[in-house]
């Protein structure tokens, strides 16, 4: 090693030394701990007990578990589609150069600054059963055909449709992901293409979707991360709950309450690297399902 | 990589000086379509905020109103007075405010101290390592979540703010960390020759060259912490304990769920009073909001 080399290595060290330390104690040793705790008895009031795969076993067999995951995948499969075509179709209709468009992108984009908790209670207020506006709104369309809008948040079978409604509403923050990428596309492709006779719906799908097919992957896999982990909504909507008759249980709230609820710390680590496991498992599917439909750019 | 940050900077900017790139390709009949689903789509965006701001401005007889009121009359600004106690929102916002700036120092200091290190010097082995802060960034929060709480505990840490920003000094936001390595990997190093040249110590050329090049991407980054401080609600739900800590988004949880969320008008003056801080910071930093989201989604 030159004197150069030396002295890079030690400048190189010393910049990143407090993430060095931060990386040590805020991610390697709780990722280590969180493994074997999970293999513990543990409350955090008292040492941990090894006791195996005993917390593992327990959650396979406790159905309220699988509720939980199933709530949270039925809110997945529901949100990351809509969400997609949303974004995705809001964007294009702001990229066709109307007059306005910042203005537009603004009003779509304001919602998704809304801090997640004034949200849920925003529409507590506007799906309220009683007093709601949303509803008073549907039953003019509803009642005149014989129909009656739903209770939403008070319904086992309408809560998480109203999560996901909640949720498509701050779409705006992957609209103005997917319009930066509409902006990229070079103009010449849609002349040359043009010239060719293509149609719009010719040059949405032979051209647009694929040039945007990084921002599309990049969003869907954010989002479904995000998806499997949805915390503070229904836990804001339910007071931590997750009524009506745990419609609204979804995976992280369980997690958040076996640990600090019940304090069952090791069976909450259980549940964490479960979640783990799921999230790199559909991150992978969804890598390998558009491999070949995502198209980089140089 | 280091091309596409330029781009996506020149991109950015000259997105906003020149929106719309077919403008004058749009026909009259198709352009008003356009504008007909845009405004529908505007209203269904715009309406909870309206509906938020016309709730906090109604005495409470009038909230509960079938058909609704569209508009308060009169209008009740006492409502945000009482609000502003029944929720107590400038000691939230005194504790929200102490949390969010002690972070985004933090975030903005650290975070370009250890890009500079993983950009701007070569050393042996700085890629894998630099791997493997990308690779934090796949870990889930609750995985990590029960072991943190018990290291603050030891620490004698829970019931303080310190869980809560200690760790933004740590260089704890590897997408921080990355976005300013991308942006410290366009400078060109003729600039850092120079500066050594003239006796600069590598610290010196991090704060006198690569630094002040660097600000617009140091707003970002300080912006989006600043905005996840005010939004984050599991984290000051783990570690904060008593009432009068608490921080503006817990705190509104704390006293909707208390309540059983019947003054309505009352908790929507305190939401309104929640959002409104954000929507304000937006206004004056749009620019660098819309350039910060598109880069946080051109990357790779």
């Amino acid at each position: 090693m030159t004197n150069r080399e030396r002295r890079n290595l030690r400048n190189g060290l010393l910049f990143i030394s407090p993430w060095i330390a931060g990386f040590a104690v805020f991610t390697a040793y709780p990722l280590g701990a969180s493994l074997y705790y999970s293999l513990c008895d543990y409350s955090v009031l008292k040492p941990p007990v090894f006791v195996g795969g005993a917390n593992y076993q327990e959650l396979v067999t406790d159905p309220v578990f699988w509720k939980s995951l199933y709530n949270t995948l039925y809110f997945a499969v529901c949100f990351l589609p809509l969400a997609t075509v949303l974004a995705i179709t809001l964007a294009l209709l702001l990229n066709t150069g109307v007059r306005g468009m910042t203005m537009y992108r603004t009003i779509f984009f304001l919602p998704s600054l809304t801090p997640l908790v004034a949200l849920g209670i925003l529409w507590m207020w506007m799906l309220n059963g009683e007093y709601g506006v949303v509803n008073y709104v549907l039953n003019l369309v509803l009642n005149p055909l014989g129909l009656q809008a739903p209770i939403w948040l008070q319904s086992t079978a309408w809560s998480k449709p109203a999560i996901v409604l909640m949720s498509l509403w701050g779409v705006g923050y992957a609209v103005v992901i997917y319009l930066a990428g509409l902006q990229d596309i070079p103009k010449q492709l849609y002349e040359a293409a043009e010239l060719d006779g293509a149609r719009w719906l010719a040059k949405l799908r032979h051209i647009t979707l694929p040039l945007l097919s990084p921002a599309i992957f990049f969003n869907v896999v954010m989002g479904l991360i995000g998806a499997l982990q949805v915390f503070a909504l229904p836990y804001v909507l339910t007071d931590g709950t997750g009524g009506p008759a745990r419609s609204t249980l979804f995976y992280t709230m369980l997690l958040y309450n076996s640990a600090f609820r019940y304090l069952r710390m090791g069976y909450a680590c259980a549940m964490a690297w479960l979640l783990f496991l799921i999230i790199l498992a559909l991150t992978l599917l969804v890598y390998r399902v558009s491999r070949k439909r995502v198209h980089y750019a140089g | 990589m280091r091309d596409s940050r330029t781009h996506a900077f020149e991109h950015a900017s000259r997105r906003t000086a020149r929106p719309g790139s077919h403008a004058n390709r749009l026909s009259r009949p198709n352009a008003l379509a356009i504008h007909a689903l845009l405004l529908a789509g505007s209203v269904l965006f715009l309406f909870p905020l309206v509906w938020m701001m016309s709730t906090a401005l109604k005495p409470l007889d009038q909230t509960m109103l079938m058909p609704p009121r569209w508009f308060p009359a009169p209008i009740q600004w006492e409502n945000f007075r009482e609000a502003v106690n029944y929720v107590p929102f400038f000691a939230y916002a005194r504790n929200t405010l102490t949390i969010a700036l002690l972070g985004t120092l933090g975030t903005v200091i650290s975070s370009s101290i250890v890009a500079y290190g993983f950009s701007r010097i070569e050393w042996k082995g700085r890629d894998p390592v630099f791997l493997v802060l990308l690779a934090t960034m796949m870990v889930p929060f609750p995985v990590t979540m029960v072991p943190l709480y018990a290291v603050f505990r030891n620490l004698h840490w829970i019931g303080t703010f310190r869980p809560l920003w200690v760790p933004a000094w740590f260089g704890a936001s590897a997408f921080n960390v990355f976005l300013l390595r991308q942006f410290f990997l366009t400078i060109p190093r003729d600039f850092d020759d120079a500066a050594r040249m003239d006796g600069c110590s590598e610290f010196g050329i991090y704060r006198r060259v690569v630094l002040p090049l660097s600000r617009p991407t140091l707003a970002v980054v300080a912006l989006f912490h600043f905005m996840y401080c005010w939004n984050d609600f599991l984290g000051p739900l783990i570690y904060l304990i008593d009432q009068d800590t608490f921080t503006l988004a817990l705190g509104l949880q704390f006293f909707q769920s208390r309540q059983g969320g019947t003054p309505w008008n009352l908790l929507m003056a305190a939401s309104t009073l929640v959002v409104a801080p954000v929507i304000v910071l937006f206004f004056f930093t749009q620019r660098t909001f819309i350039q910060g989201i598109a880069m946080s989604g051109l990357k790779g």
